[in-house]
């Protein structure tokens, strides 16, 4: 273990994972690909996906990766930024549409 | 902006530019030789499958100059090829029946003075030819705008390089207004029949990645193009080729100076393909330089690594000795093997 928690050569290593677990990461590599081929999304769709979910869930080996794919397969800074946009809005609405939750609580107990 | 050679800059020696692939920018930055690569999946030596194309480099000069380019062409680069040199080329085609396609590149190479004579002449031993126009070219002067139906009157097949069909990627590679110029260009080509379906006339035209990352998938990028080009602009074309940029001259003094060298050949090299390794265009293909050097292709000669055969100069052309010369091959030649690989006519698998 180094002395920080997040270091950009880890992302090379990735694939390595099946060092301690063959059979599920080997699994795991076959439905990734799988999902990312062109289907009924495109591939170049999916990745403008990946790049918001990168940003949603704050995995900044995604976000170096997907931020590379997108940009490689035509997208635009400005869609690119649409997508993080897209991305927050859904985590900041998550946030928000509990406030309806903390409403009902409060207007239970109080008089 | 200058070329290289114009600014005395150190990449212009390409001494400077192969120690920098071998060692890296700092000197001591090593990776798998490209040897070692074609070794471990029994290609070396590479050796050639039968020269068919023959790519001639008319000159370096150009009216653009673009950041990535591996010719490190520019207005201020005065190396053309004399009437001379291509009479020996003619003489070599004539006596090659086998050399089928005649690519001519540059720079422009329509600004050298004797194109026109040389592409007549050359039609008139019946090669199919391609000419690489960067398309501004056409409009830059008025004594140019005779190419679209000149190149119709020869049936040359154009190739032309849009980096991209918006005008921030297109002019950040190749400069303020180069997009709006091609764009213009691309459409006279349409008119006079280029790119239009049923007319025998082929239009083809380039992409390359504008910045430090490697081309995303030829087809997927075709049908962008095809869709974005004929909804914006009604531009029509045949065929889409996505080129890897090498790291050589321009590129490589952009990768050095962006940071990004490093990670770049981690990825070029990471992504060896060997099905594109057996693929590449060295291996049908001869190029010669504007003053009439033999090389593997318009790579090696930018880095002038001729090839590794008796007779170096198109007055030795030979092509059974070529056939059987090995392929030289350094750390650049990365660049045509990763992914789907690159060539002059695109993806390679």
């Amino acid at each position: 273990m180094g002395d920080q928690y997040y270091n950009p050569e880890d992302l090379k290593k990735f694939g390595n994972i099946g060092e301690f677990q063959k059979n599920l990461a080997d699994k795991f590599f076959s439905y990734y690909g799988e999902v990312f081929n062109d289907s009924e999304l495109t591939a170049r769709e999916k990745s403008l996906i990946a790049l918001a979910v990168a940003h949603a869930v704050q995995c900044p080996y995604c976000i170096d990766a997907y931020s590379t794919d997108a940009y490689e397969k035509g997208w635009s800074e400005g869609q690119m930024m649409e997508a993080v946009h897209v991305a927050a809005a859904i985590r900041g609405g998550a946030t928000l549409v509990h406030g309806v939750q903390m409403m009902n609580k409060v207007k239970e107990i109080k008089m | 902006m200058k070329s290289l050679n114009a600014q005395k800059n150190n990449l212009s020696d390409t001494h400077n530019q192969i120690e920098i692939l071998e060692n890296g920018p700092s000197g001591n930055f090593k990776l798998i030789p490209f040897k070692q690569k074609l070794i471990e999946t029994d290609l070396f030596p590479l050796k050639p499958t039968g020269i068919n194309i023959f790519q001639i480099n008319v000159g370096k000069m150009c009216n653009q100059v673009c950041k990535h380019c591996h010719v490190d062409a520019g207005p201020d680069r005065k190396e053309i090829m004399t009437i001379e040199t291509m009479q020996q080329c003619l003489e070599a085609l004539k006596n090659n029946p086998q050399l089928q396609t005649v690519d001519l590149t540059g720079g422009a190479p329509e600004m050298n003075p004797n194109f026109k004579w040389f592409v007549e002449e050359i039609k008139k031993l019946e090669r199919h030819i391609i000419v690489r126009c960067n398309l501004t070219i056409i409009l830059a002067n008025k004594k140019f705008n005779y190419l679209p139906d000149f190149f119709k009157e020869n049936n040359i097949e154009v190739v032309s390089s849009l980096p991209f069909y918006t005008q921030s990627r297109t002019d950040s590679q190749r400069g303020d207004g180069v997009f709006n110029e091609s764009i213009k260009a691309l459409q006279l080509l349409n008119d006079t029949g280029y790119g239009i379906e049923g007319s025998n006339l082929i239009l083809n035209l380039v992409y390359n990645p504008a910045g430090a990352f490697l081309p995303a998938s030829q087809t997927a990028l075709e049908k962008e193009y095809k869709d974005a080009l004929l909804q914006q602009f009604n531009i029509r074309f045949n065929n889409l080729f996505t080129i890897t940029n090498l790291p050589i001259s321009r590129y490589l003094d952009y990768l050095i100076r962006s940071g990004n060298y490093e990670k770049y050949m981690e990825k070029l090299v990471s992504a060896y393909n060997p099905i594109a390794a057996a693929n590449v265009m060295c291996r049908n293909t001869i190029s010669i330089s504007w003053d009439g050097f033999l090389y593997d292709c318009d790579f090696n000669q930018m880095l002038d690594l001729k090839v590794s055969s008796k007779g170096k100069h198109i007055s030795q052309f030979d092509i059974p000795t070529l056939n059987e010369r090995n392929i030289v091959v350094n750390q650049h030649c990365y660049g045509c093997t990763s992914g789907a690989g690159s060539s002059c006519g695109g993806a390679v698998t």
